[in-house]
């Protein structure tokens, strides 16, 4: 019987397994940052113990660090010390740390790919849960908590249970002005947030395939919003080309090595799925989200559906929504753009070409938050950061920033903000904030409209 | 780790389904570089106003509830994979969490801190859940080495599913690390066999 992408990756990794069935999983490249990593190098230092190999792990700061005048020390007493707790961290365990300041340093999972340091058929852990946005390189990668961090510093594996396997093909030619964003939100809402639950999921199909890395890392990205621990997509030419030439990828000979080995990185016709799922990219339109889990999602010219249950009346009742509702039209007050989902070159590409020469609504405060150093230094290359300022848009230093409001950048109670992250909970962008997911351009278009709109019209 | 053997306690339900670790300790509350202390906001923006008073209606601010179990609706624990979320559960006091279905980050998390996550069927969790409300102080038992969680009063009792490994952790109160490090000779050998 022939295997799936994951299976050939996971098989090539064990080390070994434990009675029950658990495997141990060694762990090619481990990433980490200043939140979720303090404890697991305490742990360390309680048993006496170094990190196993030292050069396999990368760290960054970007959840808890401003998007604003990064030069300056950070004010926030919690947040500085947060951060300078990593700076001695890496240094005392002897980690390569691309921090502030640092023009590699930027959101984890836009730096790995940018790098290079991502690449197909690798294992790819990190403590954030978006670390499924690595599997675009077909590779196996997922989030993990503080206590796995500690065991890949302590011995490079992890014990973990093998997940079911699901593959979901979406054939087909997506419309204008539907993107990435718009095809992984139309996927869950299909799913529900709890439908990927004990799986990974392979993305295939031909509208998958004509996506960029950036799209696929979109669409991988969010992943973990269904329940699944992560999402892969086979590496094909798309994936080769973006990595040819990049800071850590393999040069000359061990490219070429590298090459035959990705080549063969995909799953055998007679592979065997637990789930499958179809979907055609004609019936997606641009997609928003109207409650408080990214399962909660509809088409821009859909209505909030009636249903019944405390959760769903709870959700509604804390967005200000009702069911038959269209969210076309809904004033907005804030317009953020940015995160490990949409922050990337493209993302900013797209948002400046469509507010070029506009302005956002006077009432309405938008920011544009680039995903690393290296996009933000890009985007000024291109001139989009005074295309924004000229629109009106705020354009910030790198971070995951209004995505989950660790730093200052969060938004107010009861306001609406339309974002480009991942996450619509309650409080996610600060207590009380009201978030709406959507694609960079949808975003953009509320902020120049000042209310929902669907920007084809 | 603390071990975990038999439990018979009372409980605190939470009837929403999704609760997502952002409800469970908010972003702003992770910049504790320590693993102590996150009990105290637990379900923060729960359980209190802007101004840090209590919101009366919340169950953990309902003196009728107490015990060491949490019981909460499916998909308990969705979203990001901040292990804050299983700290600040058994800070608070609590051994277990029922629930018919459990984010897997989560549940990994709860089981490397001694955290029991019990999955039991939609139908028990609805028979707990109306025990409770009928009952405030109904106990319900958690037998690790059976694998069987009882609500005595009722006569209800169920299996509960967990990896066999990680029973035998938690029962000894062993954790991951030993075990991992302990390889460390035969994960060099991989690792020369990788080339």
């Amino acid at each position: 019987m022939g295997k799936t992408l994951f299976e050939k990756i996971w098989d090539g990794h064990i080390v070994t397994s434990v009675e029950g069935g658990m495997e141990v999983v060694y762990i090619d490249r481990h990433f980490i940052h200043e939140v979720t990593s303090p404890q697991a190098f305490d742990g360390l230092r309680a048993r006496n113990i170094g990190v196993f190999r030292p050069k396999q792990t990368v760290a960054t700061a970007d959840h808890n660090v401003p998007t604003k005048d990064q030069h300056l020390p950070i004010r926030e007493a919690l947040s500085r010390h947060q951060v300078e707790t990593l700076i001695h961290n890496c240094a005392d365990f002897g980690l390569e740390l691309y921090g502030l300041g640092h023009p590699y340093q930027g959101i984890v999972h836009v730096i790995g790919p940018e790098l290079g340091i991502t690449q197909p058929g690798m294992t790819i852990v990190c403590g954030d849960s978006h670390t499924s946005t690595h599997g675009a390189f077909g590779c196996i990668a997922f989030g993990i908590g503080t206590s796995q961090v500690e065991q890949v510093f302590a011995s490079q594996c992890l014990l973990q249970s093998r997940p079911k396997r699901m593959r979901i093909n979406v054939e087909g030619q997506l419309g204008k002005g539907v993107y990435a964003k718009d095809l992984i939100l139309y996927i869950i809402a299909q799913l529900t947030a709890a439908g990927g639950t004990g799986y990974f999921v392979e993305y295939a199909g031909s509208a998958i395939r004509s996506l960029s890395m950036e799209g696929r890392m979109t669409i991988c990205n969010m992943s973990i919003e269904m329940g699944a621990r992560g999402g892969l997509v086979a590496p094909d030419q798309t994936t080769f080309d973006y990595l040819q030439g990049r800071q850590f990828a393999p040069q000359g000979a061990e490219w070429e090595n590298a090459l035959a080995y990705w080549k063969t990185l995909y799953s055998d016709e007679d592979a065997v799925f637990d789930k499958e799922y179809h979907f055609r990219a004609e019936d997606i339109e641009p997609m928003v989200t109207y409650g408080t889990n990214p399962g909660m999602g509809l088409g821009i010219s859909q209505v909030i559906p009636t249903e019944t249950g405390q959760s769903f009346e709870k959700s509604l009742e804390y967005m200000g929504f009702k069911p038959g509702e269209t969210l076309a039209g809904k004033p907005i007050q804030h317009v953020f753009i940015g995160s490990c989902t949409n922050s990337r070159i493209e993302d900013l590409r797209l948002v400046a070409e469509f507010v070029k020469g506009k302005k956002k609504a006077p009432h309405v405060s938008a920011m544009v938050v680039p995903g690393s150093q290296q996009v933000a230094a890009q985007a000024k290359a291109e001139g989009i950061d005074r295309i924004l300022e000229e629109a009106g848009f705020d354009f910030r230093e790198p971070g995951c920033s209004a995505c989950l409001g660790m730093n200052e950048d969060k938004i107010p109670a009861g306001a609406y903000c339309v974002s480009t992250s991942n996450r619509n909970f309650e409080g996610r962008q600060g207590p009380g904030a009201r978030t709406i997911l959507a694609s960079p351009l949808m975003a953009a278009a509320a902020a120049i409209a000042g209310e929902i709109v669907d920007f084809r019209k | 780790m603390q071990k975990f053997t038999l439990l018979r306690t009372t409980a605190v339900p939470i009837p929403m389904e999704d609760i997502d670790t952002d409800q469970i300790i908010p972003a702003r509350f992770l910049k504790a570089t320590t693993r102590e202390g996150f009990g105290d906001n637990l379900f923060r923006d729960w359980r209190y106003q802007a101004d840090n008073t209590p919101k009366p209606d919340f169950v953990l601010n309902n003196p009728a509830y107490s015990g060491k179990v949490l019981v909460a609706g499916r998909n308990f624990g969705c979203g990001s994979s901040r292990e804050h979320a299983a700290w600040a559960i058994a800070d608070y006091g609590f051994r277990a969490v029922v629930s018919s279905f459990f984010a897997d980050i989560f549940k990994g998390n709860a089981l490397n801190n001694g955290l029991l996550p019990v999955q039991v069927s939609p139908d028990f969790l609805h028979q707990l859940f109306s025990g409770i409300e009928q009952d405030p102080g109904i106990e319900v038992e958690i037998d690790l080495e059976t694998q069987t969680i009882r609500i005595p009063s009722k006569g209800l009792e169920e299996t509960f599913p967990i990896d066999p490994y990680k029973r035998v952790c938690l029962i000894n109160g062993f954790d991951d690390i030993d075990y991992l490090i302990s390889l460390k000779d035969q994960i060099a050998e991989f690792e020369a066999s990788m080339g």
